[in-house]
């Protein structure tokens, strides 16, 4: 009885083993040996920078479609350089990009609240109420979206509870970006390291007492005076940069009166400073008491 | 004439009353996730007919005189799958050499034609209403049809929903879903019809 039962379940099983067996060499299709080459290359993650369905999607692309090879943010210069060889072209890189949250509540830093937001924990349920827990309207508001999306584990909570990119881990994907209902993240060049960390359009002394963290762009304007380059504007009450202009050179961040404008240089440049100074005033006395000395 | 007769009975059962989306919710899955465009929908809803009509011809040859001379009605479901899954890997590679458009906008639900329940319900159901070669052919090919005119009239509408002002949390899936409602109540009228 089992006998049968096996054979006969085997044995449909062997037929259609077989016909599919004959039927993939009659209905062999020829795929470019390229695309299966370039799959390898990609990083597989499959987060769609490139704008093509998957990474699968994308090497069929540059293979059939001549896609530019250059799209794949996660891979950087290597994949580029490696699809370059495969396809026979010359490389050309495209600049790597970070992502930039440009907000600085969260966490301790809290903006004021409306209300105490007790439901779904997602970004995208808690803006939709009321238009979000925090006072601020364009404000972050820390359900940590970004977190969940981020592919590589490039964003993380520091001690005080805000949002952290690892730059090193961040590839400029920019699945975060989509996933923030405020679109406080922006994609930019790697080598900038001076934004503007608040999104706010609000006029500036709402936006202030609105930012628990007092550090809302008030759209004085002051920035905007002081940038050699003119690189920055203010666009609805918020300052922004414009990030082919700007060198970096971090003097908007050292005349902003709130602290909205960010640049990590900026501490380490006050400390030069105040140090030349302490230098400048010890020289200063020395040759005053010298002098008292010789009268 | 009879025969005529019985198959227009077949038909407007299997395509209305009792459709295989609406009113026995088999087979949802590539009724959301194929819905998003009219082509795709078109050309899976003729996947599911070719794959629905064959798989009927075949699994009710199987049964019939296979397992049941053998007394393995109990294998049944497995050897169901078997051949539904043998079947749907052939039809991949015919399309795939065919048709490569088709095959591309299809995408990854060809393959889960395989594990669609609509496939597996339809050859089961012939077997359990007791059909003949012939009536379990015809239905898997009405049935194949009805599935296939809620796919596209479902597409149809999901089309339009792009354009229309969809409240910001009920876009996409939300919305699609309400429709789905909608749809399957309209064809709860069809419930209850003898002809």
């Amino acid at each position: 009885m089992i006998v049968i039962a096996i054979a006969i379940i085997g044995g449909l099983g062997l037929i259609f083993g077989l016909v599919l067996a004959f039927a993939s060499r009659v209905f062999h299709v020829e795929v470019d040996p390229k695309i299966e080459q370039i799959g390898e290359v990609l990083p597989g993650a499959n987060c769609g920078a490139c704008g093509l369905p998957g990474c699968g999607g994308y090497a069929e692309a540059i293979v059939s479609e001549g896609v530019a090879i250059n799209r794949c943010a996660p891979g950087g210069a290597d994949v580029v350089e490696k699809i370059a060889q495969i396809m026979g072209m010359t490389a050309d890189a495209a600049d790597p990009k970070i992502a930039v949250i440009h907000c600085q509540s969260g966490g301790k830093n809290n903006t004021f609240f409306r209300y105490e937001y007790e439901g779904i924990k997602t970004c995208k349920a808690a803006v939709t109420l009321s238009n979000g827990p925090n006072l601020c309207d364009f404000g972050c508001v820390f359900q940590n979206d970004c977190i969940e999306a981020c592919l590589f584990d490039a964003i993380s909570l520091d001690e005080n509870g805000m949002r952290v990119i690892d730059k090193e881990k961040c590839t400029g994907c920019g699945a975060c970006v989509k996933a923030c209902p405020r679109n406080l993240i922006e994609l930019v060049d790697k080598k900038k390291r001076v934004h503007v960390l608040c999104m706010s359009h609000d006029k500036g002394a709402i936006a202030k007492k609105k930012c628990g963290n007092s550090t809302a762009c008030i759209a004085c304007t002051l920035c905007v005076k002081k940038c050699p380059k003119d690189a920055i504007s203010i666009v609805d009450n918020v300052a922004v940069i414009d990030y082919d202009k700007c060198i970096n050179c971090g003097m908007c961040a050292d005349v902003c009166p709130t602290g909205a404008i960010f640049d990590p240089l900026k501490e380490i440049r006050a400390e030069k400073k105040a140090a030349a100074l302490a230098k400048a005033e010890a020289a200063k006395k020395a040759l005053e008491e010298k002098q008292k000395q010789e009268a | 004439m009879q025969f005529i007769g019985s198959m227009f009975t077949l038909a407007i059962m299997s395509i209305f009353v009792s459709n295989f989306v609406l009113s026995r919710f088999l087979g949802l899955c590539p009724y959301i996730g194929v819905s998003k465009k009219l082509d795709s929908a078109v050309g899976m809803g003729m996947a599911v007919i070719f794959v629905m009509t064959l798989a009927s011809t075949i699994t009710w040859l199987i049964q019939y005189y296979l397992l049941v001379p053998n007394n393995l009605g109990y294998l049944q479901t497995i050897a169901f799958i078997l051949t539904i899954a043998a079947l749907v890997q052939f039809v991949e590679m015919v399309i795939q050499k065919m048709a490569p458009a088709l095959y591309k906008s299809l995408g990854v639900f060809l393959p889960l034609i395989t594990t669609n329940c609509a496939v597996l319900g339809v050859s089961i159901l012939n077997i359990t209403e007791e059909y003949t070669f012939i009536g379990s052919v015809m239905n898997g090919f009405f049935s194949g049809v009805g599935f296939t005119l809620v796919l596209v009239l479902m597409a149809g509408i999901r089309e339009r929903l792009e354009q229309a002002e969809v409240p910001v949390t009920m876009k996409g899936m939300p919305i699609a879903l309400i429709v789905a409602g909608c749809m399957a109540l309209a064809f709860g009228g069809f419930a209850g019809f003898k002809i």
